[in-house]
């Protein structure tokens, strides 16, 4: 199936290269529930970089830094794409910062994280497959376990 | 080598430099040195009861001429009405000049060290990290051997849940030594560990029979299965005997293979072995008051 065939838009974002099992996911990040504009979603695409891709295209919306940041913990490969009158804008390649403060939860039970507010901050070990450790109670998570917040 | 100031909080915060100085420190502190900590206070915040963690800080800072003080319940402050790790550091830093954390909450020693202006040192927080026990680990590894480098190491029991067989072994592996890990497959070494240790260049080899590797160990490090670490009562009960050292042993090791244990044990050691040469393990708590005495004066930059 090709990408094209999903509808241009006219103003908004697209993010292409997401791994197709974690299309999903990250839609869930995005909120889409508070969108006011249709998002169009499609996955399983064939792709020259990845083994199968999800693309998302979201009309008249764009994303902030920290949206773009919470894309990259599961999509390090992703591209976001600012379109503004059917023409890319600009082309941001995701990145994975070395420290994610605040993004992630610790889902340990006995972590102080858990216990008291304190602002989670997780270290990366590795990106793909991603590695993440709690900063205080030492745990690492892989990408499946991970929780991003909302 | 300056540690001024210094938190002692996990394992992965040492370099092998660090490690190294610290245990020569250590050795120093074999020595008397009554006045070597004089006028300085430690806090000793125990937010649940450890009878042996406390009692060795507190005598390595009596033997240093310092003064402690603090709880060692938390039914006993005001903690249980909610007060947080946080502002309990905020008024116990302006009452002392270092502190020992203990908690069953992973990663408050973290928070701690975050909250303090003076030095903090982890008492042990939960399942996570125990690093006073790691270096009195290895302080007693290098005392009786005279060396780490080129060691067989067997480590046998809990290993899966055993945070102090974790962190040693991560200690360990700034030093070309060999490990063997022994216990019934659903107790082993976490695939991680082993995966990182072998990317450190260790040799790793994964046992259920203790006989099978015990002929060329140097050290056999015993830990005992925790109850409080099993999700499942039933999986305890599965595992609760699965070893039970005896003299039987003897037969099956060198003659300068050294047993150790962190202690409290429950029966993986009978206590005919104690009067043999091969048992370390009340040596080995012993260590802990040199150890304990070197952080603190390290922390506080009066090593010298
Ligand atoms: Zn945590």
């Amino acid at each position: 199936m090709k990408e094209r065939r999903i509808p241009a838009i006219k103003d908004g974002t697209v993010i292409d290269h997401i791994p197709s099992r974690d299309t999903f996911r990250i839609i869930r990040i995005l909120n889409p529930q508070e969108f006011k504009y249709p998002i169009n979603l499609a996955l399983n695409l064939d792709s020259k970089k990845m083994d199968s891709k999800g693309v998302i295209k979201i009309n008249s919306r764009f994303l902030t830094q920290s949206e773009v940041n919470k894309i990259a913990i599961l999509a390090p490969n992703a591209t976001v794409s600012i379109i503004k009158n059917y023409k890319v804008m600009e082309k941001i390649q995701v990145k994975l910062p070395e420290e994610l403060v605040g993004v992630l939860n610790c889902t340990n039970p006995v972590c102080i994280t858990s216990k008291e507010i304190v602002i989670s901050k997780f270290k990366v070990l590795r990106e793909e497959p991603l590695e993440v450790k709690c900063h205080y109670c030492e745990r690492v998570y892989g990408k499946d376990e991970v929780e991003i917040k909302r | 080598m300056n540690f001024k100031g210094r938190d002692v909080i996990s394992v992965r915060d040492f370099s092998k430099s660090d490690l190294i100085y610290i245990l020569k420190i250590a050795k120093e502190m074999e020595k008397e040195k009554p006045k070597l900590l004089d006028g300085k206070i430690l806090a000793a915040l125990f937010f649940e009861p450890s009878t042996r963690t406390r009692l060795s800080f507190e005598s390595a800072m009596f033997r240093l001429g310092g003064k402690v003080l603090g709880f060692s319940d938390e039914k006993v402050t005001s903690v249980k009405k909610g007060e947080t790790v946080w502002d309990t550091i905020k008024m116990a830093e302006r009452y002392s000049d270092v502190i020992v954390i203990r908690s069953p909450v992973e990663g408050s020693a973290r928070l701690a060290a975050e909250a303090a202006s003076i030095p903090v040192i982890n008492g042990g927080d939960g399942a996570n990290q125990h690093p006073t026990q790691m270096l009195l680990d290895l302080y007693t590894i290098q005392k009786i051997k005279k060396k780490i480098e080129g060691l067989k190491i067997g480590f046998l029991g809990d290993l899966k849940y055993g945070r102090t067989v974790h962190s040693l072994a991560i200690a360990l592996s700034f030093w070309k030594v060999e490990m063997c890990f022994i216990a019934p497959d659903a107790l082993q070494m976490p695939e991680h560990y082993i995966k990182e240790l072998r990317e450190k260049g260790i040799k790793c080899h994964k046992t259920s029979d203790v006989f099978e590797v015990s002929p060329k160990l140097d050290i056999l490090y015993v830990t005992r299965i925790q109850q409080e670490r099993f999700p499942d009562p039933l999986e305890y009960e599965k595992y609760k005997n699965a070893y039970r050292l005896d003299i039987t042993l003897l037969d099956h090791i060198k003659k300068e293979l050294k047993i150790m244990h962190p202690l409290p044990r429950v029966g993986e050691i009978n206590a005919e072995l104690d009067d043999t040469e091969h048992a370390i393990y009340f040596e080995q708590a012993a260590n802990g008051v040199a150890v304990r005495k070197a952080l603190l004066a390290l922390v506080l930059g009066k090593e010298k």
